[in-house]
């Protein structure tokens, strides 16, 4: 069905995903079965579908729209089994996530020229836990990796990422407490070329995306980055915590308007919430999703995949504990 | 990005026609409003359901006051209503009879726990107590030295046992150092975990046990979805929770979760943290949040942000200046200066009930680049032409063009504009009651909350602000070229139900 998948890069095999979610996924799987299970498709259904998506955090426009859709497959397809119909409806889901796949770009990794993945996001969604798992992903892989402590403003930020490096065996270019973001990116680039590292890892601290110096400041590292070659940072991955309301959108919307979001991670699956905003990101920006995080875990990183997403978050089966 | 609330109602009752009293019908459409700008400020489903029930039954066949529009009138029982779950009143951190008082502080990961452990320790020391912060997060890496370097700025000591401890022990051992040394307040940070993750889950049961805390706080992030209330419930199942600390308030989120978790769980909501420095902790106005979550703009905001920038006896000389017409290019020039410091234009104005509303629906975007020629053309004046603006012949203003590398055109509007906005100061004095003054209005949030709306949006129709400000005039305002989107975002709208 979704034959762009063939070229996907897959970062960690699928079940991982499925696997990393399914034990938490009781109660809204039994809810959408249920749902499905009257005789005929009736207005009630789409009341209580429209209430099962708002509280997945879809937001109210994305799911009126999703609801729209559906209406118009089953007029199309002349659906008359609600069995069908609960199919229509996760063919329009994966559909729409689909919008956040087709504008991913092919990452090109060159052995010894380091490929820059700078990570930035609004304070606590997962940043330094994602580098992590990035950086084992990488590792994996053959790659070499280093990672740079771009946070320098909240406390022991530094030590986080520290730990990590001593953890994975990565080197960690840092400077104290304070210092300017810039100068300590600006060091990390010249001892990546230098040591012909394959992916460097930049941190940044968390920022809302309302503080407009923090923002600019962001802008700054980017440039300080492209002084040194042109093409980085090859990608700039936001993070966002996937409990996170409709104010998700307008995060990720703020984060591109400053530095060009190449790709964004949803952290922190393996809790309840249903990580609708994927959903309203994929519909209203279309910034590629290319990552899922689920757990504290360092390998718990998947690539994004629509299908394996709305499979694990809405259609899976419960399982008796 | 979303349509305030005030701005769907006014469009409801625009295409119903005002009435005198709320019929069932309007009150029908206006709780659809309603309904979807509490969805959008992330309130839980099912709390919205009940809340807008209740609205429903209070609003109908209710009178509408003379001094207010149908919009306003349901506005502000909608707001009545959510001051009335969300607390009335501030309730204090509760201090135990026997020292030492223990407050833990719990939440899922990310939402700012240790952040709020120091600040509340930092607030707590300066009521003049000893606190003593304990570090019961092992798990994560380098949150001991994270609350250790919290603690040296703060100047407040930190119990730690190193990431081998029990949790439990270094809660219990904590508590116990406390006693000994006299502390009177124990603050313990715990890691942040899943309320479905078991075993974390009855760690922080066995520590409650353990030390039996005065307090047990919620840490929740304001950016919460639907998810806040099912956090909430299992940690109060759990815990028995009593109270609420709502972060990261100084972003742009509704804080809906808050409404949610208030309503279901029934905890007071104690402190909101407003940023990441150690002070940035406030007490929680039920009503702030109220106009907050409808998005309605927050004036009070506004006017404590830029009671930071001005200091009493400048305001009291800009006041003197208003009210006497005397308002001049150089005090602009200050006021615009102090503007700026106060953060991205967009931002404040959005602060502004009524005005980020009239930006919207114009799709008018404001760059802050916009002052550069405001102040470009200021500064090509003589100080004397800055303090008297009726000097300024033709040949000035050609002077000052070329000076400022604009044109006489852009130079006589904003000459004619800083004109009319003179004159709608010297109304706003005798608005204010000549006497109190314009402070006295700006000090009297009775008198803010009665400028409502329409009274902004008629200022700015009079071209009370320049238009860097949002006011009319067309030249240095830019209509937002990406409107497609906008377009589809109609189309979506109209199709609902």
């Amino acid at each position: 069905m979704v034959f762009s998948r063939l070229f996907r890069r897959r970062a960690v095999p699928e079940p991982q995903l499925e696997a990393g979610l399914k034990k938490t996924r009781r109660g809204i799987f039994k809810d959408i079965a249920n749902l499905f299970e009257r005789s005929e498709i009736t207005e009630d259904l789409f009341d209580d579908l429209e209430a099962l998506l708002i509280q997945a955090d879809l937001g109210v426009e994305t799911t009126l729209e999703l609801l729209d859709n559906l209406r118009q497959r089953i007029d199309r397809e002349r659906i008359k089994q609600p069995a069908d119909a609960r199919e229509a409806l996760r063919t329009e889901m994966i559909a729409l996530l689909e919008h956040a796949t087709r504008n991913r770009k092919v990452k090109i990794y060159q052995r010894g020229v380091p490929y820059v993945i700078l990570v930035v996001g609004v304070n606590g969604t997962g940043k330094t836990t994602t580098i992590a798992k990035l950086a084992k992903y990488h590792q994996d892989q053959g790659r070499s990796v280093m990672l740079v402590a771009g946070d320098t403003f909240r406390a022991a930020a530094i030590d986080q990422l520290k730990v990590w490096g001593e953890r994975l065996k990565v080197p960690v270019i840092a400077h104290d407490p304070g210092a300017d973001p810039g100068a300590v990116v600006f060091d990390g680039m010249q001892a990546a070329y230098n040591r012909h590292i394959d992916i460097l890892l930049v941190d940044t601290a968390g920022r809302l995306h309302t503080k407009y110096n923090l923002m600019e400041e962001l802008k700054k590292i980017r440039k300080v980055m492209q002084r040194h070659v042109a093409e980085a940072p090859q990608e700039v991955l936001l993070v966002i915590d996937a409990t996170t309301g409709q104010n998700g959108l307008v995060q990720a919307q703020k984060f591109a308007e400053a530095v060009e979001i190449t790709d964004i991670a949803i952290a922190k699956l393996d809790g309840t919430a249903r990580g609708g905003i994927a959903f309203a990101i994929a519909r209203e920006l279309g910034t590629p999703i290319s990552y899922v995080g689920t757990g504290e875990q360092v390998t718990a990183l998947a690539e994004f995949n629509p299908v394996t997403y709305v499979d694990a978050l809405f259609f899976g089966e419960d399982e008796e504990l | 990005m979303f349509e305030t609330l005030s701005d769907r109602l006014t469009a409801v009752f625009q295409r119903i026609g005002n009435k005198g009293r709320l019929t069932e019908q309007d009150v029908d459409e206006a709780m659809r409003e309603v309904r979807r700008a509490l969805l959008e400020a992330d309130v839980n489903y099912k709390v919205v359901r009940d809340f807008v029930a209740a609205v429903r039954e209070r609003a109908v066949g209710e009178e509408v006051l003379k001094a207010l529009t149908p919009a306003q009138q349901v506005i502000a029982i909608v707001r009545d209503e959510l001051i009335k779950i969300l607390g009335e009143e501030r309730v204090p951190l509760q201090m135990a009879s026997v020292p030492p008082t223990i407050v833990m502080v719990v939440g899922l990961q990310g939402s700012g726990k240790t952040t709020h452990v120091a600040k509340i320790a930092h607030l707590l020391k300066k009521e003049g107590r000893k606190p003593l912060m304990v570090a019961a997060d092992v798990y994560r890496p380098a949150a001991i030295d994270q609350l250790q370097t919290l603690g040296q700025q703060i100047d407040v000591p930190v119990y730690t046992e190193g990431t081998q401890a029990d949790p439990i022990d270094i809660a219990r051992n904590a508590v116990k150092l406390a006693k000994d040394r006299g502390h009177t307040v124990v603050l313990i940070d715990t890691a942040g975990r899943l309320q479905i993750d078991e075993r974390m889950m009855q760690e922080v049961e066995r520590i409650a046990e353990a030390v039996r805390p005065t307090e047990i706080l919620l840490v929740a992030d304001a950016m919460t979805g639907q998810e806040a209330v099912n956090v909430a419930q299992e940690f109060h199942r759990r815990l028995a929770l009593t109270g609420l600390i709502l972060t990261k308030m100084d972003g742009d989120a509704r804080g809906g979760a808050a409404l949610s978790i208030r309503s279901v769980v029934g905890v007071p909501i104690k402190y909101i943290g407003t940023g990441e420095r150690v002070d940035a902790v406030e007490p929680f106005y039920p009503d702030r949040l109220a106009s907050r979550i409808l998005g309605m703009g927050d004036v009070l905001t506004l006017i404590e942000r830029a009671q930071e920038q001005v200091t009493e006896e400048e305001s009291r000389e800009l006041e003197q200046k208003v009210l006497a017409g005397q308002f001049n290019f150089e005090d602009f020039l200050n006021q615009l200066q102090q503007i700026k410091r106060m953060g991205p234009l967009t931002q404040l104005l959005e602060l502004i009930p009524g005005i980020g509303q009239a930006l919207r629906q114009q799709q008018v975007q404001i760059s802050d680049d916009e002052f550069k020629h405001i102040e470009a053309i200021i500064y090509s004046m003589t100080p004397e032409e800055r303090r008297n603006p009726d000097i300024l012949k033709p040949s000035r203003r050609k002077r000052i063009a070329m000076g400022s590398g604009t044109s006489v055109a852009q130079v006589n509007q904003l000459v004619n504009q800083f004109k009319q906005m003179q004159k709608m100061m010297a109304q706003l004095g005798d608005l204010a009651g000549g006497r109190r003054g314009l402070r006295g209005l700006m000090r009297s949030r009775q008198a803010l909350a009665g400028l409502g709306d329409a009274d902004l949006e008629a200022l700015m129709q009079q071209g009370a602000f320049p238009p860097a400000f949002g006011g009319p005039g067309p030249a240095p305002m830019r209509k937002a070229t990406n409107s497609p989107k906008k377009g589809g975002k109609k189309k979506a709208k109209g199709r609902r139900r």
